[in-house]
């Protein structure tokens, strides 16, 4: 409505944007953006699962999943990374309650069975390179390596950043910035989760079907 | 129940930019959890003890439980709704549907004929037009 009011000479020169920017709050729109990055996450994690789909059967006389596998340690791995995502959502609940020492404890604990998760995830790596299923082996140990690994790296970060952030609130508290990057880590947290229930189906369960 | 409306009401008035977080509850994240080990639980018992004796039968099982667990894991956990974020963050997720299950399907379609008709041995070229 400023162009009515706009004197004669502006008038002359018209323009085509709006000039009054209304306000935004302050990370206002971190949360949607932060949720478009984990979209073109679960892209990067649809390539990895259809270069597994293409790729999984082909063992070059090598070991076959029935060889490698053993399901009771990734049972145990998947109820390491479940536990992690429910203490994760104890985490926010406190945090919204605005009680300090206890948010920092669930996402203490979260750490540990994400630290969990990762040490099992590493000795079965390292088992299978022992007996010499390694990358290079066969294309069904490349795809399985890069899918399991990428997971793996994710949740590797997810715990750097999860400690930066206990740091930053054992430093500034549950002030509004570092709530909203708990609730950006939150939705990392479940996504990965998310990602792993693909995982544990799609190449554990089924391969041993196989 | 109505405690979690409460603490959802005071939050969406401290900042109402940020909506589709106050859906959070001690109640949504339990029964997420209990339905997610549920879920969880039974593909692994199919698998080891092989209660189903056809496998393609037990792979499809198993694959309906794993969507149906991403469905609760995006309810539950994620907070997922027509309404966060004004309906973008569902707009947002349904083009990546679409684009895995292209990626995905496309993927495993065109390389299967591709495998099945590169097969050594398979062809003899004298027969072919």
């Amino acid at each position: 409505m400023s162009a009515v009011a706009a004197t004669a000479a502006e008038k002359a020169v018209p323009t085509f944007y709006v000039k009054d920017e209304h306000d935004h709050a302050e990370g206002s729109s971190t949360m949607l953006g932060f949720w478009i990055y984990l979209m073109s996450d679960c892209l990067i994690f649809a390539i990895l699962f259809a270069v597994y789909g293409v790729l999984g059967t082909n063992y070059a006389a090598g070991p076959a999943p029935k060889d490698l596998f053993d399901l009771s340690l990734v049972a145990v791995n998947t109820t390491m990374l479940l536990l992690s995502s429910i203490t994760y959502g104890f985490a926010m609940l406190t945090m919204e309650k605005n009680r300090v020492a206890a948010t920092q404890a669930w996402l203490a604990v979260t750490g540990l069975f994400g630290l969990a998760f990762l040490s099992i995830e590493l000795y079965e790596f390292v088992h299978m390179i022992h007996e010499g299923a390694t990358p290079q082996r066969s294309g069904f140990l490349s795809a399985f390596f890069t899918l399991v690994g990428t997971h793996g790296l994710h949740v590797t970060f997810g715990i750097v950043w999860l400690v930066t952030l206990m740091m930053q609130v054992g430093q500034r508290g549950l002030i509004a910035a570092n709530r909203r990057r708990l609730m950006c880590l939150s939705m990392f947290w479940h996504f990965l989760d998310v990602v792993w229930i693909g995982v544990f189906t799609f190449v554990y369960l089924m391969g041993m079907l196989r | 129940m109505s405690a979690n409306h409460d603490t959802a009401d005071t939050h969406d008035k401290d900042d109402a930019h940020a909506d589709g977080h106050g859906h959070a509850s001690l109640r949504g994240y339990l029964t997420g959890f209990i339905l997610s080990v549920i879920l969880t639980a039974i593909p692994f018992w199919l698998v080891m003890t092989g209660a189903i004796e056809n496998k393609q039968a037990a792979a499809i099982v198993v694959m309906i439980f794993a969507v149906v667990q991403i469905v609760v894991h995006m309810v539950y956990f994620l907070h997922m709704n027509s309404s966060s974020e004004g309906g973008w963050s569902l707009l947002a997720m349904m083009f990546t549907i679409i684009l895995v299950v292209i990626v995905l399907t496309g993927s495993l379609w065109v390389m299967y004929h591709l495998d099945t008709n590169m097969m050594p041995g398979r062809h003899d070229m004298s027969e072919m037009p």
